[in-house]
């Protein structure tokens, strides 16, 4: 058994996973309009290759990664083009995004997908390609493009790859769904990935309140030489990124830095998946697996739904009781965002919609005064003492905010969890730390100019001395002929004196 | 159905607000002020009751004055619980214009003036205290004689004290603590033994049952996760390790034993009713150790050489103006800001 390691802090939420009957899976009825946004990663928006009165075919790129740190976009299924506009798209700040809107024609043709028959002879650039022209982020909620992840070449290199299958949000079960019905999916794709990297150890990281997961992996990875299934102790937040690497390893990620900084890549399951399917099948991102539950609707689980489904027809399947709900939450409970709009698509990154009734989840009570309980600070899991930041953050003091780490702060929502005053301090922190993030650009812009001036100046300064320095040259050339007696002026009035006489002569 | 737009987290801890953490707190001074009631009477009863009223009416005054809405602070029981911490230190059978300018201290001055609940660097209960202590040092200095040495006053004596202090012929005796203070000459166990007072198990006459109480509310408070052990302890530790360094096997002019110390005058009601005061304590768990050991190593320092017989007032307050300081330097280390390898 491989010893494994606590984290501070951490809540115990009612998990709710029941609900959504995990390990079970079933097809969600094709929509008839697909709304498609061209970011459903972090990074730069794609770029559309089709227009509007194009018919598309499933598996064909619609939109185009643009620079390096971004992806594309495919269609799930066949149809034609018809909008390409801003809409409602599932992001905490509720703004718009282009999006490629596709009436589906039903007959779901698709383009003939050509896989690798032996990946282990590619080079590693030709994998990360195929990875990234794939559109694969990671689909475990936070979409960062998994080439970038997989390119990267940092001293070192990586020695320990994690699949995080701990899925510490309540109600969620698509991981755990995804575990149990595609364990060898997930073993084959983590292989691609650790060749890709470099991996010596593959920990696939399981918590115990999912035993039937943890035995298909375990199952499943006997396959693979290298990977050890590891369970640990049940809390929240154990799946993020930092906390499952203090879990497994007993390290830390530095401040400010990324697993890869420690020699450790994290990848969620479906992930995995996706790498595997792009690889060996060809087949882009296309579909993904989302829990839809809570108890405003009479069917909740697991189904595999075509990305830019919209997130109102994903309910009405599941059978929706819209007047039970005052709200629908994209993710899970502690981290997802409202639901501002329910035309709004499901997307890479949609490993949940959220819809509970008014009683399950109440509205907010209303906040009261802090008073410095420190039960934030207990409830911690990046040891950070929230009660002092949600005062700085009020006092917009931004030094004592630094001072105190607030940019360590993973947003989990467990100070918030347990305040006995329902502040919502998670607001306060985002808000804060939207304000230090301008003051670090604004100070980068003031950086740059003064050193910008700096330059101008000393090169006018230069150019002055230069300047100065012929000037005095001249000057001094000047005295020296005086000095030998050819003053310039003098010789300058005996020309014109002598012109003049020449002059009168001739008259 | 309009959609509500909310931030994360949706979820919140099933009943946990303010009202419930000062519902515990108050729940938990129950076994303490059982244990005085049995032995002084219904005084602090009675102390309580009058001066959460007046409590009350102060806090709504004062948001009233403040123009703030004045029923949900009403509600949140806190300024309950600064009355009965204040009263619990009172002595029983105290008259009512005492109460009324400790509670008016307490609530006016200790709480509104910064700002109210959350704001006030001081904590309240104990500034009325020690307005009340340097201000009329007779009437602060009466308690009643325990049960098992005299008489212990009923009802109506309480009633009589409370509103007609002239007519009400107190019978008051020293406490053990202010025996120990005016001792000279005598032997320490020589001391305990001359005066009835003295002759409890422990610490004197009814004074270690009263602090067994409070000892057994905060280990209850603690359970709940109402406060961390840090400042408990912190105190405790560092009162145990003054007393036994000044402990000379009990001469006339030497510090008193450990047990003594640990279970005389307000010792336990301090250490888990009063330097647990979130708001003006320090605020990291190793602050709060140092915020306990310094208020334990200040009462010691007081009682044995300074003028008053307790110190948990003075001592609490003089640490509440270093609060902030000792949060200065005793930030938690941060995830990802100390160095550890991977164990590769």
């Amino acid at each position: 058994m491989r010893q494994i390691f606590d984290i501070h802090g951490g809540i115990h939420p009612p998990e709710r996973k029941d609900m959504s009957n995990p390990g079970w899976v079933s097809d969600c009825d094709m929509p008839s309009k697909l709304v498609l946004p061209v970011t459903q990663h972090i990074g730069a928006p794609a770029r559309p290759v089709v227009e509007v009165g194009d018919t598309v075919l499933g598996g064909q790129m619609i939109a185009e990664a643009q620079g390096p740190v971004s992806v594309p976009v495919h269609s799930p299924s066949s149809g034609t083009v018809t909008a390409i506009e801003a809409r409602a798209v599932p992001h905490a700040s509720g703004l718009t995004n282009t999006c490629i809107e596709i009436s589906l024609d039903g007959k779901d043709e698709w383009i003939d997908c050509e896989g690798l028959d032996n990946w282990r002879d590619e080079t590693k650039a030709a994998l990360v390609e195929r990875v990234r022209l794939a559109g694969i982020a990671g689909l475990g909620g936070a979409g960062f493009p998994t080439a970038i992840k997989l390119a990267s070449d940092r001293d070192g290199g990586i020695h320990t790859l994690i699949i995080n299958g701990t899925e510490c949000e309540p109600y969620i079960t698509a991981d755990d769904t995804v575990m149990q019905c595609f364990a060898q999916q997930i073993v084959e794709g983590t292989e691609i990935l650790a060749h890709m990297v470099g991996a010596e150890t593959v920990l696939l990281a399981v918590e115990d309140n999912k035993p039937e997961a943890a035995d298909a992996m375990r199952q499943a990875a006997e396959a693979l030489e290298i990977a050890e299934v590891v369970t640990f102790p049940t809390k929240y937040p154990s799946g993020g990124e930092k906390q499952l690497i203090e879990i497994l390893l007993n390290a830390q990620v530095p401040s400010g830095g990324i697993p890869a900084d420690i020699g450790v890549l994290c990848q969620n399951p479906s992930t995995a998946i996706a790498v595997r399917d792009a690889l060996i099948d060809g087949k882009p991102v296309t579909h993904r697996i989302t829990t839809v539950t809570g108890m405003s609707l009479k069917d909740p689980g697991n189904r595999r739904v075509m990305l830019g489904t919209p997130i109102r027809e994903l309910l009405e399947t599941a059978g929706f009781n819209a007047d039970s709900a005052d709200r629908v939450i994209h993710g899970g409970p502690m981290m997802g965002f409202a639901v501002t709009d329910l035309d709004m698509p499901v997307v890479k990154i949609t490993n949940c919609v959220l819809a509970p009734t008014r009683t399950e989840i109440p509205p907010p009570q209303p906040q009261q005064a802090c008073i410095r309980c420190g039960m934030c600070a207990e409830a911690c899991p990046a040891s950070l003492l929230p009660q002092q930041l949600y005062w700085y953050a009020r006092a917009r003091d931004q030094e004592q905010l630094e001072r105190h780490n607030l940019m360590d702060c993973i947003e989990c929502g467990a100070c918030a969890y347990v305040c006995p005053s329902h502040i919502p301090l998670v607001q306060y922190y985002r808000s804060a730390k939207g304000s230090l993030r301008e003051a670090a650009k604004e100070k980068l812009r003031s950086d740059n100019s003064r050193s910008r001036f700096e330059a101008r100046q000393e090169r006018l300064e230069r150019e002055a001395a230069a300047r100065e320095a012929k000037r005095a040259a001249r000057k001094a050339a000047a005295e020296a002929r005086a000095q030998a007696g050819d003053d310039p002026v003098q010789a300058a009035i005996e020309r014109a004196k002598a012109k003049k006489a020449q002059q009168e002569a001739e008259q | 159905m309009s959609l509500m737009h909310v931030s994360s987290p949706h979820v919140h801890k099933p009943v946990s607000s303010v009202e419930q953490v000062m519902r515990q707190v108050l729940l938990a001074t129950i076994p303490g002020v059982l244990v005085l009631t049995w032995f002084f009477g219904p005084g602090t009863i009675i102390n309580i009751v009058f001066g959460s009223a007046l409590a009350l009416a102060f806090e709504a005054w004062a948001l009233w004055l403040r123009e703030k809405d004045y029923k949900t602070p009403l509600r949140d029981h806190s300024v309950i619980v600064t009355a009965t911490l204040l009263c619990i230190a009172l002595p029983p059978y105290a008259p009512w214009w005492l109460i009324a300018v400790g509670i008016a201290v307490s609530v006016l001055l200790g709480k509104h003036v910064f700002g109210g609940l959350g704001y006030n660097p001081f904590n309240p209960a104990m500034v009325g205290y020690v307005v009340l202590l340097v201000s009329f040092p007779l009437q602060m200095s009466s308690w009643t004689e325990p049960r098992g040495f005299g008489e212990v006053p009923g009802i109506v004596d309480a009633f009589t004290a409370l509103f007609a202090a002239s007519s009400y012929d107190a019978v008051t005796a020293a406490t053990p603590l202010d025996l120990f203070r005016q001792n000279s000459g005598m032997l320490f166990e020589d001391l305990m033994q001359s005066k009835l007072e003295l002759t409890g198990p422990i610490a004197g006459l009814g004074w270690d049952w009263v602090n067994l109480a409070f000892l057994a509310g905060g280990i209850w408070l603690l359970r709940q996760r109402i406060f961390t052990w840090h400042a408990p302890v912190g105190m405790l530790t560092a009162l145990t390790i003054c007393a036994a360094l000044g402990y000379d096997e009990g001469s006339s002019t030497g510090g008193g034993s450990v047990l003594f110390h640990l279970f005389s005058g307000a010792t336990m009601f301090g250490a888990f009713f009063i330097i647990t005061d979130p708001v003006s304590s320090a605020v990291s768990n190793k602050g709060r150790l140092i915020f306990g050991a310094m208020v334990g190593i200040l009462v010691y320092l007081i009682r044995v050489h300074g003028n008053y017989p307790d110190a948990v007032a003075f001592g609490v307050l003089l640490l509440n103006f270093a609060a902030p300081l000792i949060d200065q330097y005793t930030q938690p280390t941060v995830y990802g800001t100390k160095k550890v390898e991977a164990d590769e």
